[in-house]
């Protein structure tokens, strides 16, 4: 599904992804996982199409497209998910509004009839129990006034609405209590499939309680320095992330 | 010689001096009563002392009006006076005209005055109850009743505004209403001022509204043009509010893009009284909008927002004044502007606090978002505070549409142009939002989103 090769990428001058090689199959979890400022969130970003990220080298492929000549608003018609760090507050925009057009720009963008806001309720309503929200909510503002735990369930119920092929959760655990960390495990597990697959990228083990990974990669400097099982992660919450700083990257991808 | 006689009474359209067209169109108005002439005149010899006023005027500062100093407007013909002069029906309003600029509520009343003349024919305001007396301005002064002779030039001072000068020089036409005490208007009154849109006339429109004790009302004021010409829109509103008096007043100015408009509302507020006012300007080639209220009495509020949405190379100003008399009144303001192309738009906010109004709560925003890096606005919150124990605060903003809402939306599959389109309405809604009219607010909210989705594709 997903090919990244060699990937070199970062903000103006400063680069911040120094090679980055890996390959995620329909199905699988991925778990990134990693220091501050080890490059986790960029490469989520990269993968999502934020312009303000310049790719130096390197290429992804997904699904046999160059993922990198595409604009983020076509990646997501493509069915790549971003579940955002720190959402976006969006005055003046109901939840609503913004996610049925979203949903629309997509279903037009792949053949589909738009659908109208009384379908949209419909569609929406066991989607929002999933991650325990109330419809109220749907009236308010994107993001606006929202508690961090809420703002990270939002992302998740806009994932379960708009069903990616690819979701990419960017450190979605953090800030969470355990509560709202069950809640949002429950959505993202409720949405794996055999045709879908899913990169978590994170900071810490926890999360991987709740979300099984098939595979966990460690970044540092902008390089994966070490992949394997998901005992790996427990490992990194036994020893901490100092042990893996010195190891040269080149223990590749998974496969 | 004959020929030359004749050349010298024609009314040269580029005469080098334009103040010498108003002065021969001054003298050349019909007859009036005494106390109307002597206004007049009061008005005419006020306008030419002062003169058009320069950007060395601190209240006109942002915004030359020399394009309308520099040109001659004549008296706008009305439609009755083209038939009779010309024969012709060229310049006739139809009701059809109007159907789009009426909000489609036909149960509103709604007073049409073509070029600032009244038509009883366009109009229709059956049923407002014995309370409430509407007519046009000049029908009120031809009866004789001393009531327009009381309130008229009383609230806007001419003394120190040309425009307002020059207005009070020509007054003939305009709404005038008035609302005894506890009269209560179900529907909004709707003034439209049309413009034919004749070339290089000017009209100058005088509404007068009277709200008497805990008297409520709903009033539209809106300008509107059916043809894309340049002329000069010259208005001027006085708005007196008693005792516990409520009125909600939209000022909708949607004039041509060729078009020059100021306009200036000005208000007195009694005791307990509420002004709730709205101005929404779009169009205009060069527009000022003034809005005055002085809080003349114990616990009188006012709100005073606004929306500007500028394009092209128009000039759009709003000034608005806060005059703190009396203590403990509230007055909140949010003024937010949309500039695109290379448009200028410009916000005045003056709040007076004098030294007799305690407990004041002053609260005044100014938000700007600009669309293109050629567009500039002007912004300048004029706080002066005289009384020591008060709140007040202001606030003013610009920026551009934020790069990371837009990413957020693209990730989501929201193209680029929805998108703009998405943020630039939602960082206008909150003051539309902020309107009670709901016919007014959903035509708003129509009239912006299609703005936006119509720049965004161009």
């Amino acid at each position: 599904m997903l090919e990244i090769n060699d990937l070199h990428a970062g903000i103006g001058d400063r680069e911040i992804l120094r090679g980055i090689t890996l390959r995620v199959n329909a199905g699988e979890v991925h778990a990134v996982m990693g220091p501050n400022g080890s490059g986790k969130s960029t490469l989520a970003q990269v993968l999502a199409g934020n312009p303000s990220y310049q790719v130096t080298k390197g290429s992804v492929s997904y699904n046999g497209q160059n993922l990198l000549e595409l604009d983020a608003e076509v990646r997501a018609q493509n069915g790549i998910f971003l579940a955002f760090q720190y959402p976006i507050e969006i005055p003046g925009v109901s939840n609503a509004y913004f996610l049925r057009s979203a949903y629309n720009e997509i279903r037009k963008a792949n053949g589909m009839e738009e659908i109208d806001p009384l379908e949209f309720l419909d569609l929406v309503e066991e989607k929002l129990k999933l991650v325990d929200m109330d419809q109220a909510m749907l009236s308010r503002s994107v993001n606006q006034g929202f508690s961090g735990g809420e703002k990270k369930r939002n992302e998740i119920f806009q994932m379960a609405v708009l069903a990616p092929r690819l979701a990419i959760l960017d450190e979605t655990d953090s800030g969470l209590d355990i509560d709202a960390l069950r809640i949002v495990a429950q959505g993202v597990n409720t949405l794996r499939s055999p045709e879908n697959a899913t990169i978590v990228v994170t900071h810490y083990q926890r999360l991987l309680n709740y979300i099984i990974p098939d595979f966990v990669h460690v970044l540092a400097n902008g390089r994966i320095v070490k992949s394997g099982g998901k005992e790996l992660a427990l490992e990194l919450e036994e020893k901490g992330y100092d042990w893996l700083q010195n190891i040269e990257a080149g223990a590749g991808a998974a496969a | 010689m004959v020929l030359g006689k004749e050349g010298a009474n024609q009314v040269n359209p580029r005469s080098p001096n334009p103040i010498n067209t108003y002065r021969a169109d001054f003298q050349r108005q019909p007859e009036a009563p005494e106390w109307l002439q002597s206004l007049r005149a009061r008005g005419m010899a006020r306008f030419e002392s002062l003169g058009f006023p320069t950007t060395k005027n601190e209240d006109w500062h942002f915004t030359s009006v020399a394009r309308i100093a520099e040109q001659s407007f004549h008296a706008a013909m009305t439609s009755k006076a083209g038939v009779s002069s010309e024969g012709s029906t060229a310049g006739m309003v139809a009701r059809a005209d109007l159907g789009r600029f009426t909000f489609a509520q036909p149960a509103w009343h709604t007073l049409v005055f073509v070029n600032g003349e009244f038509s009883e024919d366009l109009s229709s305001y059956a049923g407002l109850g014995e309370k409430v007396r509407v007519s046009s301005l000049a029908n009120a002064i031809r009866s004789g009743t001393a009531r327009p002779e009381r309130h008229l030039g009383k609230i806007a001072a001419f003394e120190s505004h040309a425009f307002t000068a020059l207005n009070t020089a020509f007054i003939r036409d305009g709404a005038f209403i008035e609302l005894e005490a506890d009269a209560v208007v179900e529907q909004p009154i709707h003034m439209l001022f049309v413009s034919e849109g004749a070339g290089e006339a000017v009209s100058h429109p005088r509404n007068l509204i009277i709200a008497e004790r805990n008297s409520r009302a709903s009033i539209i004021e809106s300008y509107i043009c059916i043809r894309d010409n340049c002329y000069f829109t010259n208005a001027v509103t006085e708005i007196s509010l008693g005792e516990g008096a409520r009125v909600d007043h939209y000022k909708i100015q949607r004039e041509s893009e060729k078009s020059y408009h100021v306009g200036t509302t000005q208000i007195r507020q009694a005791r307990d009284s509420q002004l709730h006012s709205f101005s929404f300007a779009v169009g205009g080639s060069l527009a000022r909008t003034n809005i005055y209220t002085s809080l003349d009495g114990d616990a009188a509020t006012c709100t005073l927002n606004g929306l500007y949405l500028t394009d092209g190379k128009q000039h759009i100003d709003n000034q608005t004044s806060i005059e703190h008399i009396a203590p403990n009144c509230p007055s909140h303001e949010l003024y937010k502007g949309v500039l695109d192309g290379h448009s200028h738009g410009v916000f005045n906010g003056k709040v007076y606090v004098h030294p007799e109004a305690q407990k004041t709560d002053g609260k005044q925003s100014n938000n700007n978002l600009l669309l293109s890096p050629t567009a500039r606005v002007d912004t300048k919150p004029q706080l002066e505070i005289f009384a020591d124990d008060v709140k007040c605060t202001h606030g003013a903003t610009v920026g551009r549409l934020d790069e990371m809402a837009m990413f957020y939306l693209n990730s989501r599959g929201i193209g680029r142009e929805s998108a703009r389109t998405l943020l630039t309405y939602a960082f206008a809604a909150d003051v539309i939002e902020t309107i009670e009219l709901e016919p007014m607010k959903a035509e708003l909210e129509r009239m912006v989103l299609a703005r936006f989705a119509s720049t965004a594709a161009a």
